[in-house]
């Protein structure tokens, strides 16, 4: 090829005319809204009243409670139990959705209707249900077995020997799974089908245009969706109590709270710690999105971490 | 591997050596009848140019070539070998989906609006065929990639993501995508329809060189000045059946059907 037009046209597009040229910016009286002032003096106040009304008329806040409380090694612990909890769950939930996801999504009716399946039973049922059946699981099956049926058989457990942290991931895991399932295949669903299209007339077999093609495209809406179900997980995890598991943050506090008569301080130090660590996530999904807008064209579109927020919640 | 064996088509086997047969295909989409009887011939080397109203099936065609449709009916063979099926003793088994893959590496196909993958940049795009499917090494994958898209006048832009080329820019990536397999056959869906008109002639450029390199092309197409210049043949299409055949020129010129004659005198 003699020529390369374009890559001359594409520069002489982009060179703006020089500075001196250019009209002097606009000089004008900026809009006025004084209304959102005001609405914005009045809230700011009522607010201050509440603060002050909780620090000093209210004692049952008992805020040296909540400070004697907030760093407690227990607490501390407890959080970092329910981190792990998040975060095992989460990982189960996220692989296994993908995988659920993908077999919705195959031209296999076998595995379509496996989905299937799994989500009428996972998502139609809830997760507390779920975590007390988990908890009973021992006396349903009392082992769990791997092996060939009527064969050799390679590894036995007795399901009294899991620890019940590993049960109540895999009650939370299995439950999330399904709903992830859904979070990916709307994603996977959002990728132009010109996409998959040019893969194959490359010659590129189904499974490969899905894994470099078609999911690495539909992460850009997978992700923030994930991270409101890793939000709404760190939260959930204060249901495992239903397994029963004591050691999560919020079973912790009132456990702490029951011989002390103080449930109120230990309620807001719970809460505290919830707080910090979906402020965490969130600055991280922040990050996460905008890798995943790389090429999109819109990668200086601000993710607004507020706008999540409101979803999660 | 030279820069100039990237551009040139496999070796030629004589003069009436078929790569695309169509017989009385078919191709319905629930009860709409889009291809009625589609017969024709593409040889090694020849250009041929798909003409004609939105709706005719020229498209469909295409598609049915590269088996990203599946046909109704009648029979379709690129270098002997049926599309999506293999023939028994007279009986027809359906292709397994690997053996389907496996036909459509030789044939490359560029699209209306390009399909690049956003994720990848220019080179990423085009090493991202053979890598996966060829198994090519990477180092060379690259080596090629890079000389493609030096051929196609992108030599400076490797490193660009899709969504910061211009259109035209695009296509040629696409190009030279679909090039980077090998393809002894390549397909045009309308190349240039989707692109501003300052645009259209570098992609154009592009597709006469590849012609000229003595590449088997088939071009759907509204471009009728490419068709008259490059085309060995130019077949009119309507409602799903091929209407006239022949000399670029002279169909232009001299249309005999009157369905030809009408199309002409609006586009023209």
């Amino acid at each position: 090829m003699a020529t390369k037009p374009s890559t001359q046209k594409a520069s002489g597009a982009n060179s703006a005319p020089s500075g001196s040229r250019l009209a002097p910016p606009i000089k004008a009286v900026k809009l006025r809204h004084p209304f959102r002032w005001i609405v914005a003096g009045v809230i700011v106040l009522y607010f201050a009243a509440f603060v002050w009304d909780a620090a000093v008329n209210r004692p049952v806040y008992d805020w040296a409670a909540y400070g004697k409380y907030i760093f407690d090694k227990r607490i501390s612990e407890a959080a970092l139990v329910t981190l792990e909890l998040t975060v095992w769950s989460m990982a189960i939930a996220i692989v296994l959705g993908i995988v659920l996801a993908v077999m919705r999504l195959s031209p296999n009716p076998v595995f379509q209707g496996v989905s299937w399946f799994y989500l009428w039973v996972f998502r139609g049922t809830p997760v507390y249900v779920q975590l007390v059946f988990w908890g009973l699981i021992a006396a349903i099956y009392p082992t769990f077995t791997l092996g060939i049926p009527f064969g050799p058989q390679w590894i036995s457990v007795a399901a009294a020997d899991v620890p019940v942290f590993w049960i109540a991931v895999v009650g939370l895991g299995l439950n999330e799974a399904a709903y992830m399932a859904e979070v990916v295949r709307a994603g996977i669903l959002s990728v132009d089908s010109g996409q998959s299209e040019a893969a194959r007339a490359l010659g590129m077999s189904w499974f490969q245009s899905m894994r470099r093609v078609i999911i690495p495209q539909s992460m850009r809406i997978i992700i923030p969706p994930t991270g409101n179900e890793v939000i709404s997980m760190l939260k959930t995890t204060s249901l495992v109590a239903a397994v029963p598991f004591s050691l999560d943050l919020y079973m912790r506090a009132r456990d702490i709270a029951g011989p002390i008569f103080k449930p109120i301080p230990l309620l807001m130090v719970a809460s505290s710690w919830y707080l910090l660590f979906t402020s965490i996530l969130m600055v991280g999904q922040y990050y996460l999105e905008k890798r995943y807008a790389r090429g999109t064209g819109f990668e200086r579109m601000k993710a607004s971490v507020e706008s999540t927020e409101e979803i999660a919640t | 591997m030279t820069a100039e064996s990237l551009f040139t088509a496999p070796i030629s086997l004589g003069g009436d050596d078929v790569m695309v047969r169509a017989e009385g295909v078919v191709k319905k989409f629930g009860h709409n009848v889009v291809l009625r009887d589609i017969s024709l011939e593409v040889k090694r080397g020849e250009v041929m140019c798909l003409i004609g109203p939105s709706g005719s099936g020229k498209s469909t065609f295409l598609r049915c070539i590269n088996h990203l449709e599946v046909l109704s009916g009648g029979r379709l063979s690129v270098e002997g070998r049926l599309i999506g099926y293999r023939e028994k003793n007279g009986v027809l088994f359906e292709m397994k989906p690997n053996e389907a893959a496996a036909q459509r590496r030789d044939i490359g196909m560029v699209f209306q609006r390009f399909n690049l993958f956003p994720h990848m940049t220019a080179l990423e795009n085009v090493i991202e065929a053979p890598i996966q499917v060829k198994k090519m090494p990477k180092a060379q994958a690259i080596e090629r990639g890079k000389v493609l898209l030096d051929r196609v006048g992108l030599g400076d832009k490797f490193d660009s993501y899709p969504a910061h080329l211009s259109g035209g820019q695009q296509q040629r990536v696409a190009i030279a995508r679909a090039l980077a397999m090998e393809p002894s056959l390549m397909l045009f869906d309308e190349p240039t329809s989707a692109l501003d008109p300052e645009l259209v002639g570098e992609v154009l450029d592009v597709m006469k060189e590849l012609a000229k390199s003595g590449m088997t092309m088939i071009v759907v197409t509204h471009e009728m000045g490419f068709a008259r210049e490059v085309a060995d043949t130019l077949v009119f299409m309507d409602a799903g059946v091929v209407v006239e055949t022949g000399e670029p020129k002279a169909v232009l010129a001299n249309p005999q059907h009157n369905r030809t004659k009408a199309f002409l005198s609006k586009v023209l």
